[in-house]
């Protein structure tokens, strides 16, 4: 058997579902609340992307997931089972680069199964294979510093899929790349995918990436959190970075999203959000054009 | 590439050498102002010096030192004394011992403080009280104490550096992002690899620098504590107790050669110190120089 179908024959996607979930910070009538009543599933084998307005409480709720923090209300619960805290079975990128500084990209990437005591021929076998999956073969005694952004990235998938995850929860991954480098890792990402069909729950800001990625697009709604709108991204994979421009079917999902995304931001512009001026803006200017 | 860079070391090698002898001439010159400033030429200097209230016929703060060529000299005069290397040894001595103590016991103490909140609580407001009293402080009660004077001078050399050490490894060790901390627990490690694998080469930087400031101290206080102490037992009746005490006797002594000598043997003492300490950071954190 090729590393390829290995890796492929151990893989389990996992279903998240999260119900009636509310997240609160402070007490009493300093008490902040930062996610509601918050319900969706994230399905299995499915790449779902959530979208929203910055600081409508993304992160928060993937720290729930993550385990890392437990909802005030509500539960979640992956594969039936409710999560209690951090484990294996869901795997987080963080916004940027959670490498650890002090380790090679060879040791970052057996860092997980070391920490386990799971270190065996076929482990170090496939991490070699995944260094070469994702180019890294002659940075792999480099430490991260001395890769590109780029590069970090990639790594850190490594390091994420060596794991064998259900779930993969990726906040904000590409932020912070040149803008070339980031429809590299698009398209680099997305290929990747395609071939695993893990369980992604991929987090965004930015309408490209989210229609170029998704499979499902969970529209969130400004502060207090909640899924406004999820919209099924029917575009055809394997897909190409031209589809952004030249698809029509995924043109008129972003103009629907879009104009979601548009509603969300008046509402938190009225509220004095300066943030949401910016977009407000610039979404009239776009649909001025068309 | 590689001769770009040579060239750029041999300049920076030349400025420092040109330094150095600009340094010695100007000192040179200086100490041997009670012999040119009386000439006549230099007379508008004098007139000068008159006016701002100094009427003597050498130069302020510099005319009375000795010339390097006379530190040169004094040098060459106790370079084959055994009592002076002794001081070396005794000072070196005294400071290794002080400072590898001081990491052997605060290292994992600092460690302790930061991932314990119990040891926080109850080690860290006696830490900071006992912090701000100054290791010379120490002399006199450490002189009780303690059996012998070369206890007594280690352990105040020991303290110089000991709580530099301590609150640069509890920063550090609380300053590691909680990014590395969450990317390990659900990778599924233990809290003994946690600690093993995260925090220790995490806070390992922040050692260095501990030390680094650390060792400047030791250097700092072991003189002092010889100069007050006298050093201890007298090996070759100029020296034997340290590099400070080779200081203090020259003054009694009346050989301010001989001051200066030991205070450029307390410099290169340092320096070499220093270096000892870089060369080791860079061999245990090796990712902090590759950038």
């Amino acid at each position: 058997m090729s590393q390829e179908d290995k890796l492929k024959s151990k893989i389990q996607a996992g279903e998240i579902v999260v119900s009636g979930v509310s997240k609160e910070y402070g007490a009493n009538q300093f008490a902040k609340e930062v996610v509601k009543d918050c319900s969706f599933t994230i399905e299995r084998g499915k790449l779902t992307v959530m979208i929203g307005p910055s600081g409508c409480g993304k992160s928060t709720l993937i720290r729930l997931l993550a385990g890392f923090e437990h909802p005030t209300a509500g539960t979640i619960s992956i594969n039936g089972k409710p999560v209690t805290g951090p484990a294996r079975d869901r795997l987080v990128l963080f916004q940027e680069t959670a490498l650890f500084p002090w380790m090679t990209t060879y040791d970052n990437i057996l860092y997980g199964p070391r920490a386990r005591g799971e270190v065996t021929k076929e482990t170090l076998e496939l991490a070699e294979f995944l260094l070469s999956k994702v180019g890294l073969q002659e940075f792999r005694k480099k430490y991260p510093t001395q890769l590109s952004g780029g590069m970090q990235r990639r790594a850190e998938l490594a390091r994420a899929m060596i794991n064998n995850p259900e779930v993969m929860i990726l906040d904000e991954p590409f932020r912070g790349l040149d803008a070339m480098t980031k429809e590299l890792m698009w398209e680099y990402y997305s290929a990747l995918y395609e071939e695993n069909r893990r369980t992604n729950f991929f987090v965004t800001t930015d309408i490209d990436e989210a229609i170029f990625l998704a499979d499902r697009l969970f529209i969130m709604s400004n502060i207090p959190t909640r899924v406004r709108a999820v919209l099924e991204v029917d575009v055809p994979r394997p897909r190409r970075l031209l589809d952004i421009v030249e698809n029509d079917r995924s043109n008129e999902i972003k103009m629907e999203a879009l104009s979601i995304l548009h509603e969300e931001a008046m509402k938190s512009f009225s509220r004095g959000s300066k943030a949401a001026a910016d977009f407000v803006e610039a979404y009239s200017k776009r649909v001025a054009k068309t | 590439m590689a001769l770009a860079k040579k060239s750029l070391i041999s300049t920076a090698l030349w400025r420092g050498v040109l330094s150095i002898l600009l340094f010695l001439v100007l000192w040179e010159l200086g100490s041997r102002s009670r012999h040119w400033l009386i000439q006549e030429e230099f007379e508008w200097m004098r007139n000068l010096l008159a006016m701002a209230g100094w009427e003597k016929k050498y130069l302020p703060w510099i005319g009375p030192i000795p010339a390097p060529s006379e530190v040169l000299k004094a040098w060459g005069g106790v370079i084959g004394d055994i009592g002076y290397w002794h001081s070396w040894y005794k000072s070196f001595s005294r400071v290794a011992g002080g400072f590898i103590a001081a990491m052997i016991i605060g290292i994992p103490f600092g460690l302790l403080l930061a991932v314990s909140r119990t040891a926080f609580g109850i080690g860290f407001p006696v830490f900071e009280v006992l912090r701000p009293i100054p290791p010379l402080a120490w002399v006199p009660a450490s002189i009780i104490f303690w059996p012998t004077q070369e206890l007594s001078i280690t352990f105040v050399t020991f303290l110089g550096a000991f709580y530099t050490i301590v609150i640069n490894v509890v920063g550090g060790a609380k300053s590691i992002d909680l990014r590395y901390f969450q990317a390990a627990q659900s990778m599924g490690s233990s809290s003994w690899d946690i600690f093993r694998r995260i925090i220790l080469p995490g806070t390992l930087p922040s050692i260095m620098v501990g030390s680094a400031v650390g060792m400047g101290i030791t250097w700092e206080v072991v003189v002092a504590a010889e100069m007050i102490s006298g050093g201890g037992s007298q090996i070759g009746g100029t020296a034997g107790g340290g590099l400070g005490f080779f200081i203090w006797n020259s003054y009694v002594g009346g050989s301010y050669e001989q001051i200066v000598v030991g205070m450029i043997s307390i410099g290169i003492a340092g320096f070499i110190s220093s270096e000892l300490l870089r060369s080791l950071g860079k061999y245990v954190t090796p990712w902090l120089r590759l950038r």
